[in-house]
């Protein structure tokens, strides 16, 4: 068996996201290879090549694939991919966007979002938000994967040998472009990747109020994240929401506050090791997931907090 | 221009799951089933693009047994013009629900496909992008606006870092992200128009299209339980907890 593992990187720095799916991979078993497709990337792929397990990475450097873009990407790693056993990528929006076009080109179901190896060919994923557990087996000679980052552990960034293979595989992309981007800029560590996540729901009632969770978030090393609730009145940008729709965490300690716990936000941080409630409506389902709950006002609280941390 | 839109008969989103007493699936007995949210601000963005003149025809497109009918209606009662059901019995995967979609697309050649990013069941995040591989259409996933241009179409992302803007040829695909618009609710004359809309009922035969399922269900768990934990009673009890009991600060 050989497996073919996407990276997710921004062509200067591989992302978090691979190395727990590399992780994944090793669970399964077998040679792994590691594809970087992109523009200017070879520093990342020498990177991936010192990661633990990885024996082989093919280096795509080429300007057609400087954005990534699901029409070529997809099309290179289903040409790649031939050769393969399984293929793998972090169920991040870049391998949520072109994966499942890597899947229909090689004419194989793909299996979306695993949380555990069970072995080469049984994994399990979770189905409607969260509320059950599928167990499911791929009868597909080759298995196209994506891979839930915060149900794995990463490997380790250094110790590995891997060797760095470029190849010349130009797939042109003449049906779609890159126009732009707006990308939220924040010192704070990645909501995805944090050891700590204080959210903000519509009881923030307002986006000038995040800055109490942000106060709090600067003093804990924290990411700040929030709920559909808080997204959808425009209190912060969408690329913070924690939900089935949105980022899916699980750190050590998440802090929910003016979030009443809805199924859709809950599926999104409910495998955080210790969940935290502030809210001031006793009944918020919130309470039923918490470790620890504190009914009162957020806005008496959160200074408080930051006051004794 | 004409747009295909695909939606889907899902259990309602507020409704909360239980797993069968034999593991072998969720229970859907006697469940409230809806139109997929997704699926829902697809139909109301194509219905727009109608009104702002942009469209000309909304034709909206299901899979599965005779009940999908119940979303087609609620979707033409919300302004879409047509409606096809594929007929099938079977539970399509992603995989050939893109093949029969591919059927429809070769049968009422629009110019946009319009789909939801995901079903709040399977959770798969799939077919829109598999119907793009098979047709050769460019893809803008998890629209949160789309803008029409002559003969292109840009479309803004959400991605995992804020978003992104991509121009795509048509004709061309689009799944839904929440943020795309805010869905209208379906006004009981538009209800009773509705049930003299044209509904068409075709079979996957129709369309050459061969039903299967690679992925086999062996078993369907209820996750680990949270259980409830403490109450505390103030901030310097909260914050002692997390440091000593906890130790997660």
């Amino acid at each position: 068996m050989s497996i073919l593992v996407v990276a997710e990187h921004d062509n200067n720095a591989v992302d978090p996201a691979t190395l727990k799916t590399l992780a994944a991979a090793q669970k399964i078993g077998g040679d792994i290879h590691v594809l970087v497709a992109g523009m200017g990337c070879s520093t990342v792929a020498e990177n991936v090549a010192k990661a633990e397990g990885v024996s082989k990475v093919l280096l795509a450097d080429n300007a057609v694939y400087e954005h990534q873009l699901a029409e070529n990407v997809g099309a290179l790693v289903a040409e790649l991919g031939k050769g393969y056993s399984h293929v793998l990528a972090p169920a991040t929006t870049t391998g949520k966007n072109f994966m499942p076009r890597v899947a229909a080109l090689l004419d194989v179901a793909q299996v979306s979002d695993i949380i555990s190896v069970e072995s080469d060919d049984t994994f399990k994923r979770p189905i409607y938000a969260g509320n059950a557990i599928a167990t499911v087996q791929s009868e597909d000679a080759i298995k196209v994967i994506t891979v839930r980052a915060t149900a794995f552990d990463a490997v380790a960034a250094e110790g590995g040998s891997g060797n760095v293979e470029s190849i010349d595989n130009a797939i042109d992309n003449d049906k779609s472009e890159f126009v732009g981007e707006q990308l939220a800029e924040s010192e704070r560590p990645d909501l995805t990747a944090a050891e700590i996540v204080i959210s903000g729901g519509r009881g923030m009632q307002n986006g000038e109020n995040f800055k109490l969770l942000e106060d709090i978030a600067d003093k804990l090393g924290a990411a700040v994240g929030a709920s559909r609730a808080a997204v959808d009145a425009g209190f912060v940008p969408n690329d913070m929401q924690v939900g089935q729709t949105g980022k899916i965490v699980a750190p050590q300690l998440y802090i929910a506050v003016g979030i009443s716990g809805a199924i859709q936000h809950l599926a999104g941080m409910k495998d955080s090791k210790i969940i935290v409630a502030i809210n001031k409506d006793e009944e918020a389902p919130i309470f039923q997931v918490a470790d620890y709950g504190l009914v009162a006002d957020l806005f008496e609280v959160l200074p408080e907090l930051e006051q004794k941390l | 221009m004409k747009i295909l839109v695909a939606v889907k008969r899902v259990i309602d989103y507020n409704v909360k799951v239980r797993v069968k007493p034999d593991q072998s699936d969720v229970d859907l007995a006697n469940v409230k089933m809806a139109l997929n949210p997704f699926c829902e601000i697809a139909v109301e963005e194509a219905v727009r693009l109608k009104e702002a003149g942009t469209a000309d025809e909304v034709v909206v497109v299901s899979i599965g047994p005779k009940a999908v009918q119940e979303q087609l209606r609620t979707a033409l009662a919300l302004g879409a013009d047509r409606a096809i059901q594929v007929e099938t019995d079977d539970m399509p995967d992603s995989l050939s629900v893109a093949k029969i979609l591919k059927g429809v697309v070769e049968k009422e050649g629009p110019d946009m496909v319009i789909l939801g990013k995901q079903s709040i069941d399977s959770d798969n995040n799939q077919t829109g992008q598999m119907l793009g591989a098979l047709t050769g259409m460019p893809q803008g996933t998890f629209a949160s606006k789309v803008e029409v241009g002559d003969g292109f179409i840009n479309v803004t992302r959400e991605v995992d870092g804020g978003l992104q803007t991509v121009k795509l040829n048509l004709p061309a695909i689009v799944t839904t992200d929440l943020r795309l618009n805010e869905p209208r609710y379906a006004s009981l004359p538009n209800i009773m128009k509705a049930k003299r809309k044209p509904l068409e009922t075709i079979s996957t035969d129709d369309l050459g299209v061969e039903v299967k399922r690679s992925v086999k269900l062996l078993k369907v768990e209820t996750p680990a339980e949270r259980s409830a934990g403490v109450k505390v009673a103030d901030v310097d009890e909260l914050v002692e907890k997390l440091k000593n009991e906890a130790k997660v600060l």
